[in-house]
C-alpha cells in the first residue's frame, strides 16, 4: 500500500489512529484505492470467469487472481464503526447460568470474535479450568480434539457413549448429563462442526459439548444453528430455546422447543417465526425467570387442585355405592352437580391459576435457583398425580363416613326426621364444598383482593343458590325439577349438623397441614427457604445494585477491534489498550463504561482482561477502562 | 452477524420499528402495557406461610375447642334415653318421641327414589290422573291412574303400634299418641297438597285407583280428620321423605309430656301392641320400635360426642410433637443457607 499524497504521507498519521479507533473497541476499517487500466481489468475479467468456472483448483486460482489485482493500492485513510452488544447481557448470561440453564452461542463470526464475545458476556470466565478449541480439517482430527477435550475433563470416562448402553429399553436413547470437575468451556469452528454433525460423530460431540459449561460455535451457517438446536433436542431431556435476531437465526428459532425472536434494526423476521419476542436479551431474564417460572408454579397447582377437587367429588360416590345397594344413586342434589364445577369452584381455581405467585419478581431475579424445579418437574408429575389421587380418596372417606356416622339414627332437635336422603345430600355437599374450599386456600400462596372475593364470594353464592333452590317459590314454578323444598331451613338450622360440618372439613385438612408442616421443617425446598426469608425482610428487596449502570450518551467505548484476521490481531493480544496515559477525561456521561473508575472485585463486568492481565495490579497513574460488550446473536440451549 | 449500527435506546424504544411487548412504536402510540399493579401483578397480597408460629398454635387451639365441644356432645347424648322394644323405666318428664325402625330397607336405591310424582302429590290435577313416567311400573292399575303414585308412597309402612301402661290398680290405661306434628312444616304446608283441597276426597280421588299394596284408599288413610287425610296425611309424608341409609328411623307417634312434675311414662309395666302388617321377612329386613327423648343436638347418637373428642386429641398431642420437632430441627432453617 502506498500512501495516497507522496507529500503527506497518510500511514504515519492512519497508524495510530487506527489503533485508537481499535482500543476504543471500534471495528476499523482502512480504505484503499486504485486505478485500473481498463484493457488490464477486461483481460483480467476473462481470467477470472475462466479461474471460477475451472473444473480443477478453482479455490487456488482464484485466490490467485486476487492476490495479483489487490497490489498496490493506495490508503485513503481509516474508518471505524461501532457495534455494541445490548445492556445486560451479561447480567442475564450470569443469571440464567445460575439457574441451571447451559448457554451455547451460535454465531457466523469469526472464531476470535467469538472468544472475545464470550468472554465480554460472561460466558467464558476467567476461572475456567480449560477453554477447548475444536478446529480440526478432517473428521479424524475433529474426532480425536473431542476425545481428548473429554478425557481431559474426565479422565475415567467411559469410551461408550451411552453409559447404560447394555439396558433394554426401547425408545430413543437419551443422553444422561455427567458430572465433571471444574468448568470447561468449548470452541468449535464451523467446518469442524460439519464433521462433528455427522451421524457417526454427533453423539460424541453432544457428550463433549454437555460435559462444558459454555459452547462457543463461530463461523456457523444457518442450517448447522438448526442442526445443533435439533440435536440437543433429540438426545437430551432438556427443553431447548433459541434466541435470536436476523432472518440467519430464523430455521434455529424453529428447531428448538421455544424460539425467541428480538425484534430490531434487523428486521422482522425473527420475530415473525419465533413463539415469543421482544426488543432485548435482558428482557430473557425476565421471561424465563419471573413469567415461565410463575407460569409453571401456575399451572402446575391448577392441575393438581382441579383433579383433587373433582376426584374427591367423585370418590363420594363409590362409597355411597356400598349404602345404596350400588344402584349409582348420587350422594349429592343434582343441581349440585352441575353447579360445582360450573359455579360453586370455578372463579376460586381460575383465580388461583391466574394471580399466583409464590415470589415476587425482585426475589425472583435474586434467587435464581428457584427455576430448578420446573426443571426437575418436580410440581406435576406421575408422583405427584398419585399423590393427588390418594389424597383425594382420604377426603372422599372422610366426606362420606364422617357424614354418615353423625346421621345414622339422628333426628333433629323436634324428633323430626334428619337422617332423610335430601337432609343427608346437603349435609355431604355442604362438607365437601367447605373441605375443597380450605384446601385451595392451603394451595394458594398469594391472595390478592380478587382471590379472596372469588373464594368467599363463591361460598356466599353457593348458600344463595341453594336457598333459593330449596325455596317455596322455586318448588311451586317447576315441582319436579325441585324437589329439595325445604331441606335447607330443616337441616341447616341443626347444631348438630353444623358440627358435622366443621368435624369434617377440619378433618380433611388435618393431615395436609401436618404434612405440609413437617416438610418444612424437614426437609424445606428452596421455594420454602425464600419464601422464608421474604417473611423475614418483610419487604420487597431493593434491586441489585452491585453494579450501577449509568445512562451513557456517549457511545465511545473501549474494548475489541475483532473484525479481521489480519491487522489488529496483535493489538488485541498486546493489551496496550488496556493501559491508557492518565489524561484528564470528563467524568458522568461520557465515562466509558461502569460507574467504577477502579474495578470489582467480583464479576466480569468491570475492567476484565482476556489476556489475563492480573486485575488487582493497578499502577499508578493508569486508568483501567472496562469492557466493551458487544451485541450478538446467541443461542442459548437450555 | 453483528455488523448493523444498533440505535436502541436504554429502555428499548425504537423509532419507526414495529414493536412487540415492550417497545413502543412511535411516540404517539406505545404499545407498552400500563404500568398498574394489576398488570404488573403487583397486586397487594396476603401471602401466607406455614410457619411454627401459626400452625402449632392452631393445633392446639382446635385441641382446646374440640375436646370440650366432644365432651358435651357425648354427655348430651348419653343423658339421651333411648330404648327399643322392652320399656325401661324413665323419669323424664320431656316429650317422648316413638319411632319406627327398618334395617336393611334401601330407601336410598336409585330407582326407588325416583319412582314418585311431585306434581301430583301438589295436588295437580292433570298429574293426578297422568302420573309421570318415573312411576312404573307403579303407575296404571286397572286402566287408571294410581294416586299416590311409585314405589315409595306403594311400601308405605303401615303397622300399627299401641303403647299400654298397666298400672298399680292392673288397669290398662292406653297412652295418648299425637300424630300430627311428626312431618316437617314444609312438607305439610307446601310440597304436599290434595287436589281440590281437603274437603270431599272421596270426589276429588274418582277415577283414580289405590297403590296395589294398600289396603284402603289415600282418601281412607284418616277419615276422622280431614287435615291429615288424603296427601297430607302425616304418615305418609314422613314415609314419603325416603331416608339415606338402609337403616333407618321414621317418627311414627309423639307422646305429650304430662305436667311438669309429672314423668312422660311413668315407671311401670307396659304392652306394646304391634298390628303386623308390613312383611319384612322377605327381604331380610328387620323391625324395631324406638321411645327417645330428644335433646338440642336431636336423637341419642354419641359417635359425634366421640368423634370430636378423638380428633380434639388427636390435634393436641399432634400440636406436641410438632413443637418437639420444630425445636429440635428449627436451627438448620436458616435462610442463610439457601444456595445462590
Amino acid at each position: 500500500m502506498k500512501d495516497v499524497d507522496g507529500n503527506h504521507p497518510i500511514r504515519p498519521r492512519a497508524t495510530p489512529v487506527l489503533q485508537e479507533f481499535a482500543g476504543e473497541g471500534l471495528r476499523t476499517l482502512a480504505l484503499a484505492y486504485k486505478d485500473l487500466d481498463e484493457d488490464y481489468f477486461h483481460q483480467w475479467k476473462r481470467r477470472h470467469h475462466e479461474a471460477s468456472t475451472a473444473l480443477e483448483d478453482r479455490e487456488g486460482r482464484l485466490d490467485q487472481l486476487y492476490e495479483e489485482v489487490e497490489k498496490d493500492l493506495l490508503l485513503l485513510g481509516a474508518t471505524a464503526i461501532e457495534d455494541k452488544l445490548q445492556d445486560g447481557v451479561p447480567q442475564t448470561i450470569e443469571q440464567l447460568s445460575k439457574a441451571d440453564i447451559k448457554i451455547w452461542v451460535l454465531t457466523g463470526d469469526k472464531q476470535e470474535t467469538a472468544e472475545n464475545i464470550g468472554y465480554s458476556c460472561n460466558l467464558l470466565q476467567e476461572e475456567m479450568n480449560e477453554i477447548f478449541t475444536v478446529s480440526g480439517n478432517s473428521p479424524d482430527a475433529v474426532r480425536e480434539e473431542l476425545r481428548n477435550a473429554r478425557n481431559a475433563m474426565k479422565p475415567d470416562a467411559v469410551d461408550s457413549v451411552f453409559p447404560s448402553e447394555r439396558s433394554l429399553v426401547k425408545g430413543p436413547k437419551v443422553l444422561m448429563d455427567e458430572e465433571v470437575n471444574g468448568e470447561h468451556g468449548l470452541v468449535i469452528n464451523g467446518h469442524s462442526l460439519a464433521y462433528a454433525l455427522e451421524h457417526g460423530m454427533e453423539l460424541e460431540f453432544l457428550r463433549t459439548a454437555c460435559m462444558c459449561k459454555a459452547v462457543i460455535c463461530c463461523r456457523v451457517t444457518p442450517l448447522q444453528k438448526a442442526q445443533v438446536v435439533e440435536l440437543v433436542k433429540k438426545y437430551k431431556r432438556a427443553v431447548t430455546l433459541a434466541i435470536g435476531d436476523g432472518a440467519n437465526d430464523v430455521s434455529m428459532i424453529k428447531a428448538a422447543h421455544i424460539g425467541v425472536g428480538i425484534s430490531g434494526q434487523e428486521g422482522m423476521q425473527a420475530v415473525l417465526s419465533s413463539d415469543y419476542s421482544f426488543a432485548q436479551f435482558r428482557f430473557l431474564q425476565r421471561l424465563l425467570l419471573v413469567h415461565g417460572r410463575w407460569s409453571y408454579l401456575r399451572m402446575c397447582k391448577f392441575l393438581r387442585y382441579f383433579f383433587y377437587k373433582n376426584f374427591t367429588f367423585t370418590f363420594v360416590h363409590f362409597w355411597y355405592g356400598f349404602f345404596c345397594g350400588f344402584s349409582a344413586q348420587t350422594v349429592y342434589d343434582e343441581w349440585f352437580i352441575t353447579l360445582y364445577n360450573l359455579m360453586y369452584t370455578a372463579l376460586p381455581v381460575l383465580g388461583m391459576g391466574l394471580f399466583d405467585q409464590d415470589v415476587n419478581d425482585a426475589w425472583s431475579f435474586q434467587h435464581p435457583r428457584l427455576y430448578v424445579p420446573g426443571q426437575l418437574n418436580l410440581y406435576f408429575s406421575k408422583r405427584a398425580f398419585f399423590k393427588c389421587a390418594l389424597h383425594s380418596c382420604y377426603s372422599s372417606l372422610v366426606l362420606f363416613f364422617i357424614p354418615y356416622a353423625a346421621v345414622q339414627d339422628t333426628v333433629r332437635d323436634d324428633g323430626r326426621d334428619v337422617a332423610d336422603y335430601q337432609s343427608f345430600a346437603l349435609l355431604t355437599q355442604t362438607c365437601l364444598l367447605f373441605a375443597v374450599c380450605i384446601q385451595l386456600g392451603l394451595e394458594m400462596s398469594y391472595w390478592t383482593a380478587v382471590n379472596t372475593i372469588f373464594v368467599l364470594g363463591s361460598l356466599t353464592v353457593y348458600f344463595a343458590v341453594t336457598f333459593t333452590m330449596y325455596s317455596n317459590g322455586m318448588f311451586l314454578v317447576l315441582p319436579s325439577a325441585f324437589p329439595f323444598i325445604g331441606t335447607g331451613r330443616n337441616s341447616l338450622n341443626q347444631p348438630n349438623i353444623w358440627l358435622t360440618i366443621l368435624l369434617t372439613s377440619t378433618l380433611c385438612v388435618l393431615p395436609v397441614v401436618t404434612y405440609r408442616f413437617l416438610l418444612i421443617q424437614l426437609c424445606p425446598t428452596i421455594n420454602d427457604k425464600v419464601m422464608f426469608k421474604v417473611r423475614q425482610t418483610k419487604a420487597s428487596p431493593p434491586p441489585p445494585t452491585r453494579r450501577a449502570r449509568i445512562r451513557r450518551t456517549s457511545s465511545r467505548r473501549s474494548g475489541y477491534a475483532f473484525s479481521h484476521a489480519q491487522g489488529y490481531g496483535d493489538l488485541v493480544t498486546s493489551g496496550w489498550f488496556l493501559r491508557r496515559p492518565a489524561a484528564p477525561r470528563p467524568l458522568g456521561p461520557a465515562h466509558a463504561g461502569r460507574a467504577t473508575t477502579g474495578f470489582s472485585p467480583m464479576g466480569r463486568s468491570a475492567g476484565y482482561s482476556p489476556t489475563g492481565r492480573p486485575q488487582n495490579a493497578k499502577a499508578p497513574g493508569v486508568e483501567v477502562t472496562s469492557l466493551q460488550m458487544y451485541r450478538t446473536i446467541s443461542d442459548a440451549a437450555l | 452477524m453483528a455488523s448493523s449500527y444498533n440505535a436502541k435506546e436504554e429502555d428499548g424504544h425504537h423509532s419507526g420499528a414495529p414493536a412487540h411487548g415492550g417497545a413502543a412504536a412511535a411516540a404517539a402510540k406505545s404499545k407498552k402495557p400500563d404500568n398498574t399493579a394489576f398488570k404488573q401483578q403487583r397486586l397487594p397480597a396476603w401471602q401466607p406461610i406455614l410457619t411454627a408460629g401459626t400452625v402449632l398454635p392452631a393445633f392446639f387451639v382446635i385441641g382446646l375447642i374440640f375436646i370440650p365441644i366432644g365432651i358435651g356432645l357425648f354427655v348430651t347424648s348419653n343423658n339421651i334415653r333411648e330404648f327399643e322394644v322392652t320399656a325401661t323405666p324413665t323419669r323424664d318428664t320431656s316429650n317422648v318421641f316413638m319411632y319406627y325402625g327398618l334395617s336393611n330397607f334401601y330407601q336410598n336405591h336409585r330407582r326407588y327414589v325416583k319412582s314418585r310424582d311431585d306434581s301430583q302429590l301438589y295436588g295437580d290435577r292433570s298429574a293426578l290422573t297422568n302420573p309421570s313416567k318415573e312411576c312404573e311400573p307403579y303407575r296404571m292399575s286397572d286402566g287408571q291412574a294410581i294416586a299416590p303414585c311409585g314405589a315409595i308412597a306403594n311400601s308405605l309402612f303401615n303397622d300399627t303400634l299401641e303403647l299400654y301402661h298397666i298400672d298399680s290398680n292392673g288397669t290398662r290405661n292406653t297412652i295418648p299418641l299425637v300424630k300430627k306434628g311428626i312431618a316437617w312444616w314444609t312438607d305439610k304446608h307446601v310440597k304436599f297438597r290434595n287436589p281440590g283441597g281437603n274437603n270431599n276426597l272421596t270426589a276429588a280421588f274418582r277415577g283414580t285407583s289405590k297403590p296395589v299394596n294398600w289396603r284402603k284408599p289415600v282418601y281412607d288413610l284418616d277419615p276422622s280428620d280431614p287435615d291429615n287425610n288424603g296427601f297430607i296425611n302425616e304418615d305418609f309424608i314422613v314415609w314419603m321423605r325416603t331416608a339415606a341409609l338402609p337403616t333407618f328411623r321414621k317418627l311414627y307417634r309423639i307422646i305429650q309430656k304430662k305436667a311438669v312434675t309429672t314423668p312422660t311414662l311413668p315407671s311401670g309395666r307396659y304392652v306394646l301392641n304391634i298390628s303386623y302388617n308390613y312383611p319384612v321377612l322377605s327381604f331380610d329386613g328387620r323391625k324395631r320400635m324406638i321411645l327417645s327423648t330428644i335433646s338440642w343436638m336431636g336423637g341419642k347418637n354419641p359417635f359425634l360426642g366421640i368423634a370430636y373428642i378423638t380428633v380434639g386429641s388427636i390435634c393436641f398431642f399432634l400440636g406436641v410433637v410438632l413443637l418437639i420437632i420444630h425445636h429440635k430441627y428449627d436451627t438448620r432453617n436458616n435462610s442463610a443457607d439457601i444456595p445462590n
